[in-house]
């Protein structure tokens, strides 16, 4: 269990670059969410993406060009929050990886040690209290693997999930199991990618639910795609827009 | 040794998943195993500090491995156990083969050993006019089926029942066809107890292997293993050389983790502890015992600290259980003897990348494998690392092949890739034009692989950087 600080003053905000190009308003929908609470945000707007797309594929070179770049923005002492499970466990996990034998190490730690992933801020840092002003509705959850594995934070999002009083949460059957992007995976293995999202769009189907939630928008680009090509007619939506949208009515 | 023959492994994946039989039959396998693990091992906090002690024990008897292996061979000497060097699979075969033939032997009963799997040891032996039985269960339906087993623990999952059936009903002469679990177990008990009887040779695997005591640890539920260490005259025991741990006290915590991980028991139905042959006075027990251990490129992979980690694994097999990847398209497709997340990071490393490199992209880096793994062993991490060695060049790569996929093409893109992300002006232009020309693109490469299945996402009107400048977010 990590221990969490005070309520600060001001925070940064990383976006993330999926949310940057195709899901901006959930993005938007985190940055309201802590500034509603009373904390200050900073987005430097030099920012791009945190580098795992070349971590992963073996371009550790590239992705620590990239990450130094977000590692020189983020420089003041403030939490940096991520609305993605996903970028979190890269920036605050792999980073001291990557940079193990750099002489920049100590700055990276520093840096790693501010990463929260969104979920966890609002719930461990902000102690944020929801009032849920939306009309009924039933949902299921998609956990991304680096917000179960890395970050952990999976109960901080259903919490808050739990907290609007009109949303039944509905459990997803093997919801634990990956959906199949893992970023070039689906690119270079597309045959088991492609089964993989296709069970996980059946799992959804089961539950009844009119929406699935998630915090990662890599999972949300790969579940959706999966289910439009199919015409099926449930929704993906980010965990922050979605409560955003609910807490506004 | 290395095989430059390049694995099929596309074709292998779908020819898989292309079968729906197979595709079933290791979901509900997988499936049960996954429930079976999480009841033996219910407390969280206490299975994170055997898994840790696990690591450590591992990691400690990994540390000093060479003075281990060396007091492992004084002690088994000690104990009339005679130890025998391998450094390839070809000198392992040959050392069995010499001892089956001073024995004027003809028959091998075998229990299960990966370590024989990995030496082709049954081919090999008949080759020279022996026959090798396999007497584990599920070695022996996949050895009558003329396969490779699919799984480390369980080489016939991928067959349910009736395919069972169907498998000893064709390959035993006079066997009725029956689904009856208990009658296909009495069929299969009846063939192989001829067997034990007759074989002039018995041959098993090593679970652990006890340094201080020269003691070999193995465990089974049937039974066979036993009889294959204690009715022939003559034991031989198979070992990769990194099977060897320090002291006797840790055997309870690592069969703990090895048989709750493998199979959700709490212990199985035998432990074998094989000390020494029968010695006089003793009413069973084989004359001779025989421990070959093999390195088989495990001595290169030992050179390096990050690959060592690999050598840490004791083969329970509970990363293929819980690995999306494997559940579906099964273990035959990865093409190696050993499959699932351990055979991605363990073939490209022994049988060269050129020839198995292609494992290690089969992997959306789930974490899955390394959080359940009983020593910890870092699998994506190693998965990354031969990922990067797979476009290494020769001052940083270290692994068989390196750097066989490196081409201008993609060091490109990703060089690109890098000057966008360090320069958000240049970043959004590209978003831009993107936006305009994305669907006008012809879906090729990584495109129409995303689009067989998804529909293309869509580029949003507005970025994010956009929209938190309309909206006068702080960017101090």
């Amino acid at each position: 269990m990590r221990n969490y600080p005070e309520k600060p003053e001001r925070a940064y905000y990383f976006g993330t670059c999926l949310a940057d190009m195709f899901y901006p308003e959930s993005g938007m929908a985190g940055i309201k969410l802590i500034q509603q609470q009373g904390v200050s945000v900073i987005f430097p707007p030099e920012q791009t993406c945190c580098g795992q797309p070349a971590y992963n594929s073996g371009f550790p070179a590239e992705a620590r060009t990239v990450a130094r770049k977000q590692i020189d923005l983020f420089y003041k002492n403030y939490p940096i929050v991520v609305p993605s499970g996903s970028c979190a466990g890269m920036m605050r996990h792999h980073y001291p990886k990557l940079f193990e034998n750099d002489p920049a190490i100590d700055q990276v730690k520093n840096f790693s040690a501010r990463i929260f992933e969104l979920s966890e801020f609002l719930v461990n840092v902000l102690n944020i209290k929801l009032e849920d002003r939306g009309k009924p509705v039933k949902v299921t959850w998609h956990s991304s693997c680096h917000a179960l594995r890395e970050m952990k934070v999976t109960e901080d999002s259903k919490s808050l999930i739990r907290q609007l009083k009109n949303v039944e949460l509905v459990d997803l059957e093997n919801e634990y199991e990956c959906c199949g992007f893992g970023g070039t995976f689906a690119v270079k293995q597309p045959q088991i990618s492609d089964v993989m999202v296709n069970d996980k769009v059946d799992y959804i189907r089961q539950t009844g639910a009119a929406r699935v939630l998630s915090g990662d928008c890599g999972c949300l680009m790969n579940i959706t795609g999966a289910m439009d090509y199919r015409h099926i007619p449930i929704t993906g939506q980010h965990l922050a827009e979605f409560i955003w949208e609910r807490i506004n009515g | 040794m290395a095989n430059h023959q390049a694995l099929d492994f596309e074709k292998n994946v779908s020819r898989a998943l292309n079968d729906a039989q197979l595709r079933k039959n290791f979901k509900f396998a997988m499936g049960n195993f996954i429930l079976k693990r999480k009841a033996i091992f219910p407390d969280e906090t206490e299975t994170e500090q055997l898994r840790t002690l696990g690591n450590a024990i591992k990691q400690r008897a990994l540390s000093r491995l060479p003075e281990l292996l060396a007091q492992l061979e004084e002690k088994c000497s000690q104990n009339d156990i005679q130890v025998h060097w391998a450094e390839t699979t070809a000198e392992a075969n040959r050392q069995v083969l010499d001892i089956m033939q001073a024995h004027q032997a003809t028959l091998l009963v075998k229990g299960k050993s990966m370590v024989s799997e990995e030496m082709h040891l049954n081919k090999f032996l008949q080759g020279h006019g022996i026959e090798a039985m396999e007497t584990d269960l599920g070695e022996f339906i996949v050895q009558l089926n003329n396969e490779t087993p699919s799984h480390i623990i369980v080489p016939a999952i991928h067959k349910n029942k009736d395919q069972i059936a169907r498998i000893l009903h064709e390959n035993i002469p006079d066997t009725p066809y029956t689904e009856d679990v208990q009658e296909l177990n009495a069929i299969a008990r009846k063939t192989l107890r001829q067997k034990f009887y007759r074989a002039g040779v018995g041959l098993s695997g090593v679970n652990l292997a006890v340094a201080e005591t020269g003691t070999l640890c193995l465990v089974e539920n049937e039974g066979n293993g036993r009889m294959c260490t204690t009715v022939p005259p003559v034991h031989i025991a198979l070992m990769g050389l990194e099977k060897v741990i320090e002291k006797l006290e840790e055997v309870p915590p690592m069969l703990r983790l090895l048989i709750g991980s493998a199979t959700g028991q709490l212990i199985t139905t035998y432990v074998n502890m094989i000390t020494s042959p029968r010695k006089e006075g003793e009413k069973d027990g084989p004359q001779e015992v025989h421990l070959i251990i093999l390195d088989n490129g495990r001595s290169n992979i030992y050179a390096d600290a990050q690959r060592r980690q690999t050598l840490q694994c004791i083969r329970c097999g509970t990363c293929l259980n819980h690995c999306p990847v494997y559940t579906r398209i099964g273990g035959h497709a990865y093409g190696y003897i050993y499959p699932g997340p351990i055979g991605k990071i363990l073939n490209p490393q022994v049988e060269g990348l050129e020839a198995a490199g292609v494992l290690a992209t089969a992997s959306s880096l789930c974490n899955a494998c390394e959080e359940v793994c009983p020593v910890k062993i870092p699998i994506p991490e190693l998965l990354r690392r031969i990922r990067n060695e797979s476009y290494a060049n020769d001052f940083t790569g270290t692994i068989d092949g390196h750097g066989y996929k490196r081409n201008w093409v993609e060091l490109g893109v990703w060089k690109a890739w890098a000057i966008m992300n360090t320069h958000q002006l240049i970043n959004a232009a590209g978003q831009k034009i993107m936006g305009t020309l994305g669907l006008k693109l012809p879906k090729l490469g990584p495109l129409k692989n995303w689009t067989r299945h998804r529909t293309y996402p869509q580029l949003a009107k507005k970025s994010l950087h956009e929209l938190v400048k309309e909206h006068g977010v702080d960017n101090e």
